[in-house]
């Protein structure tokens, strides 16, 4: 460990998770360099973006959502199921999300991610732009640092925190991640609509800096597996969908086709109406879960948000950025005992994972780890929505003939489209990835 | 429909010199699902009169067309550090 420059701890990605690492780290006296490749923390970064559990940052920097770039705090959340022409939704809201440390706000991520790895330099990390990391050294077969895209861009760091996101290439360089297949992987796209703070909080039936984040399934993206959403920002609007590679190949659609279909369904139209689109962005999402987990760890390496896979996408559950944090944070955990300790080695890296075990970050992939299958049902994400939004039509539709009692009309609804069968096993699917 | 092209004037790229990624077209000759052409964000994909044409300026780094290629046509790396897409508003 004589070339190059040595530090405690290197942390590749100023994400969330990189981040937060780098910020605790850092506050416990350690030295640490916070590498992002783009010219900004942010700069490459999309969400959503709601970020849940919000409390979670506010060990570190406590109420920082009063300095934060936070657009909106999350009160009502809506779950839309789309047919061709209607929809049928659940609408939640509650004041007591309305509530310091808030269950959620949205944020757009290259204002809050820079405004984070900001406060991970203020407590003394060296954060490091627009430096593309490409491989980590070794020695004797334990994790050294890394090798950084530049002339002698070797750095030197008992232990490397990757947090290089969704195509994490550090994982797999170094061992831990394998390829990854279109049926795991979505993408994510999405618009920012401009439309002045009193419009959103009218149409959407908010007061001052609360807000709305709406999940829609079924007909929002068309034949494609997926699903959409729109939350409020201050000023924008953040609209767009979530679709698996896989099916969209299959499908032969475009992405941005499916939101232009979107945006003009009869119950989203109006929402976004007079808005005018100031950016169009897109990401990819590791959505396999518990079955596509990488090792975690080896000697002087620890692996986390994104990279590692940690996306909680369970349906009405769809978050990331919480599950970046937390790892970032028990990374840094790990870290700073290796070095009280010494030891690097990959038994003492191993902590990382047990302390995992212990938080919602591995117990909620873990206990929704049917979730994904669950959510890969055809008839789920079409058919149902599709048939459900026909029974409340029939159910609600007034034409001056007599009425059928409701179980009637809703039998008459599903009869010839859906075996009773088939229903009870969905059903029954249903209830496993969710419920029990 | 919106053109992609308009929806792609709204975001910052820093374009480097040498594209970050590299297609084997000799692969997509005789392939028949041509994924990337539709799962491409940008629609940076195009096949025209059986040889593949594509476009690395206006690429978001996601990777989806390289996980979608079945052929493993597709050499994906990132950018150079500081240049490729810049996101600002999302």
């Amino acid at each position: 460990m004589t070339t190059g420059q040595q530090f405690d701890a290197i942390v590749v990605g100023a994400g969330p998770a990189g981040s937060s690492a780098a910020l605790a780290m850092a506050r416990a006296g350690l030295r640490v360099a916070l590498i992002e490749r783009g010219e900004y923390a942010g700069a490459k970064n999309v969400s959503g973006a709601a970020l849940y559990a919000p409390g979670l940052l506010a060990e570190l920097l406590p109420n920082y959502w009063e300095e934060a770039p936070v657009e909106r705090f999350l009160t009502r959340r809506v779950i839309s199921l789309l047919g061709q022409e209607s929809a049928l939704s659940i609408d939640f809201r509650t004041d007591h999300f309305a509530q310091p440390p808030y269950n959620g706000f949205t944020i757009l991520r290259p204002k809050f991610d820079r405004w984070l790895a900001d406060k991970a330099q203020q407590a003394g990390a060296s954060l490091i732009t627009s430096t593309v990391v490409d491989d980590v050294l070794y020695e004797r077969d334990q994790v050294a640092g890394v090798l950084c895209r530049r002339e002698q861009g070797e750095l030197y760091a008992p232990v490397v925190i990757a947090a290089d996101g969704a195509n994490s290439f550090l994982a797999k360089k170094a061992g831990l991640q394998g390829e990854f297949k279109a049926g795991e992987m979505t993408l994510g796209i999405k618009e920012v609509l401009r439309l002045d703070a009193h419009t959103i909080e009218e149409r959407f039936n908010l007061t001052n800096d609360q807000g709305v984040a709406t999940e829609y399934v079924g007909f929002a993206t068309g034949n494609v597996k997926g699903g959409a959403f729109l939350y409020t920002n201050r000023d924008t609007l953040s609209i767009g969908l979530v679709t698996q590679i896989a099916s969209l190949a299959q499908q032969r659609v475009k992405p941005y086709e499916l939101l232009d279909r979107f945006k003009q369904h009869p119950a989203v139209a109006p929402l976004v109406r007079d808005s005018v689109p100031i950016e169009y962005s897109a990401h990819m999402i590791p959505e396999g879960g518990w079955a596509m987990l990488p090792k975690l760890s080896r000697g002087g390496l620890l692996v986390v948000g994104d990279a590692a896979g940690f996306v909680f996408a369970a349906g009405i559950f769809l978050e990331g950025m919480n599950f970046a944090i937390a790892s970032g944070l028990a990374a840094a955990a790990t870290a700073q005992e290796a070095h009280s300790q010494g030891d690097f080695s990959t038994a003492s890296m191993a902590r990382y994972r047990q302390q995992l075990e212990k938080s919602f970050v591995l117990q909620d992939l873990k206990r929704f780890r049917r979730a994904p299958a669950f959510l890969n049902n055809e008839r789920l994400l079409h058919m149902y929505p599709e048939l459900l939004c026909q029974a409340a039509e029939n159910v609600f539709r007034s034409d001056g003939r007599p009425r059928r009692k409701l179980g009637r009309t809703i039998y008459s609804t599903m009869r010839g489209k859906v075996a009773l069968r088939t229903l009870l096993r969905d059903g029954w699917q249903a209830a496993r990835a969710l419920f029990f | 429909m919106q053109p992609i092209e308009e929806r792609l004037e709204l975001v910052r790229f820093k374009v480097d010199k040498t594209p970050h990624i590299r297609v084997n077209s000799e692969a997509c000759k005789d392939c028949d699902t041509t994924a990337c052409v539709y799962v491409c964000p940008a629609g940076l994909f195009e096949l025209l009169g059986g040889e593949m044409h594509f476009s690395y300026e206006h690429c978001f780094e996601c990777g989806t067309c390289y996980v979608a290629c079945d052929r493993k046509a597709i050499e994906w790396n990132y950018p150079r550090g500081g240049w490729g897409v810049s996101f600002r508003a999302s």
